[in-house]
């Protein structure tokens, strides 16, 4: 892990997350989620589906409210914000939906161009300018413009995500799942995105997904959750935070799994409870 | 399991989970009355929210306009149809009736009253609920299920600002119109069953619907029609915003929007109806009349 202190503000986290935890009524999805991301690094949240990826990265732009911890942005903890200075705050981070999210009822130039007005800016020929810069910088023509976001395919979709996310020049960009579904070319065409965005901009990025090929590419680090319902009480949620590099010499035979993609124990138990419910239906 | 239920299981310690069926009964009434209070604070919140944004910022134009739109425009000719046909149907079922004691003359008192005073803001309001407020909260509840209402706040822009109050002002505006649609409507397809196809007398019929309606009743209508539209809005909005997910999450969001805004239109008619007649008779006592 990064060395860090507090006096320089080029080294203090830009985001730090602590004893962090998120329960949805009775279950319990985050348990003590504590994190440090420092400024221009780009971390990659990897674990299994269900894991509370999503939530963590909607916890951290205050999307998603914990019962218990906090969530500092650049000194500031989003838990003690009004919603107006909450909103003001998330001017400064991009997200990037893991189906894009893209406005159904506006048209593609329209979603781009949204955070520039909803930021106040009204002259049409420098909004039109930046968007047209911005559909460019992700690969997209100007032709796409005017065409509502059910015309696109998902990589487009994705594309103009990011073009939305980054018109504002965000400091932070935070990706959810952004090459599920996409064909391998495509993926990659993201991850070279995510990557020139970061080297363009100097934007700190978190990247949650579970395609280890761009945590691999994308990444300066890696950090593993664990289902909650799968730990035992005591265990922490994160079992791995490192450097990509160490994902396959590492000793833990959970993370190693993921990483191969073997399923190991879980056809076991999935067999298991098969039998179990005959039994039950056999009775 | 609710909150309330949970607790109570809790404190019982392990045991072998069997309850004593006081306790079981106890258990099951208070997760009910739990999960009513918090289903109305959250919709009074909900509520609250909106008119707070109504009075700190009003919406931008081009959010405001495609809901007018929808809800006045497209509303217009569904609500003139329906209205016409009531007008008739009223016209058809009372001549029998009228007839059989030589009053068939005053049905234009009646239908007019009923239709101005009651079935025109009913039906306007009914016909808001399945057209536009079934479609409100199945659009939100899709904007919920694919995250877009999430991109709103994540971009700085309050959803309900930006999507809730363009909604609620429409339908408050512009219920009032479909009303007066409705009533105009309904009175001219009433008219025309009555006189033309009934044979009823044009002098006494036209005589009686002037005699015995006045400023007031109309006044009632459309009164009743604000309360009738933002309860629609209010419905609608909260249960897209609350949507589960999946297309069975949207589908149940437009259905329960369209039965609770129905019932809430049916008890608000009857307390404002009640509460109206008060005010006119402690004003204009002994019947007085405003017009």
């Amino acid at each position: 892990m990064v060395h860090m202190t507090r006096d320089n503000p080029l080294t203090t986290p830009l985001l730090r997350v602590d004893d962090l935890y998120v329960t949805f009524g009775a279950q319990t999805v985050l348990r003590g989620i504590t994190l440090e991301i420092p400024r221009g690094q780009t971390l990659a949240i990897i674990g299994e589906s269900g894991c509370g990826k999503t939530v963590l990265l909607k916890a951290l732009i205050g999307l998603v409210r914990p019962v218990h911890g906090t969530v500092v942005f650049d000194d500031q903890n989003l838990a003690e914000l009004s919603d107006r200075q909450l909103s003001e705050q998330r001017l400064r981070f991009g997200f990037v939906f893991q189906n894009a999210a893209l406005f159904d009822s506006m048209t593609v130039g329209q979603n781009v161009a949204f955070p520039l007005r909803q930021q106040g800016y009204t002259q049409p020929q420098m909004i039109e300018q930046t968007v047209l810069a911005r559909l460019a910088e992700v690969g997209l023509p100007d032709s796409v413009v005017t065409k509502k976001p059910a015309e696109l395919s998902g990589g487009m979709r994705k594309r103009v995500g990011i073009a939305r996310a980054s018109v504002m020049n965000p400091e932070l960009m935070l990706y959810d799942e952004p090459t599920t579904g996409l064909d391998p070319i495509m993926s990659d065409v993201i991850n070279e995105l995510i990557m020139r965005e970061r080297h363009r901009h100097a934007i700190t990025s978190v990247v949650v997904t579970h395609d280890m090929r761009t945590a691999r590419k994308v990444a300066d680090r890696v950090v593993m959750v664990y289902p909650v319902a799968r730990l035992a009480p005591d265990e922490p949620q994160i079992i791995f935070d490192g450097p990509p590099s160490e994902l396959e010499r590492t000793k833990d035979r959970r993370v190693r799994q993921f990483v191969q993609g073997e399923a190991g124990e879980r056809l076991m138990e999935m067999r298991q409870a098969a039998a179990a419910n005959d039994r039950a239906h056999g009775e | 399991m609710s909150s309330a239920t949970s607790v109570v299981t809790e404190s019982r310690g392990g045991g072998n989970g069997r309850e004593h069926p006081v306790v079981q009964w106890l258990n099951d009434w208070g997760g009910v009355v739990v999960d009513a209070i918090r289903a109305v604070g959250d919709f009074a919140i909900f509520v609250w929210r909106t008119l707070v944004w109504l009075f700190t910022r009003l919406p931008r134009s081009e959010t405001l306009l495609p809901n007018f739109y929808q809800v006045g425009v497209l509303s217009l000719p569904v609500v003139a149809l329906t209205g016409t046909f009531i007008g008739m149907v009223l016209a058809v079922q009372s001549h029998f009736q009228f007839s059989q004691i030589g009053l068939e003359t005053r049905l234009g008192a009646v239908i007019n009253m009923s239709l101005v005073r009651e079935l025109g803001p009913v039906l306007a309001a009914t016909m808001l609920a399945g057209r536009v407020g079934s479609a409100m909260a199945a659009e939100l509840g899709t904007m919920r299920v694919t995250e877009q209402i999430d991109a709103f706040e994540s971009m700085g822009a309050n959803p309900i600002h930006y999507l809730v109050v363009p909604r609620f002002l429409a339908s408050i505006f512009l219920i009032p119109t479909l009303t007066i649609m409705a009533d105009f409507m309904g009175v001219v397809g009433a008219y025309f069953y009555s006189v033309d196809i009934l044979g009823i007398d044009r002098h006494f019929y036209l005589y009686n619907s002037r005699e015995f309606i006045g400023g007031y009743d109309l006044f009632v209508g459309i009164f009743k029609s604000l309360f009738f539209g933002a309860a629609i809005a209010m419905v609608s909005c909260h249960r897209g915003f609350n949507c589960t997910p999946g297309a069975e999450g949207v589908g149940r969001a437009a259905t329960a929007s369209f039965v609770i805004s129905f019932v809430l239109i049916l008890v608000i008619d009857l307390f404002l109806g009640i509460l109206l007649d008060a005010i006119y008779y402690a004003i204009w006592p002994a019947g007085a009349r405003l017009f």
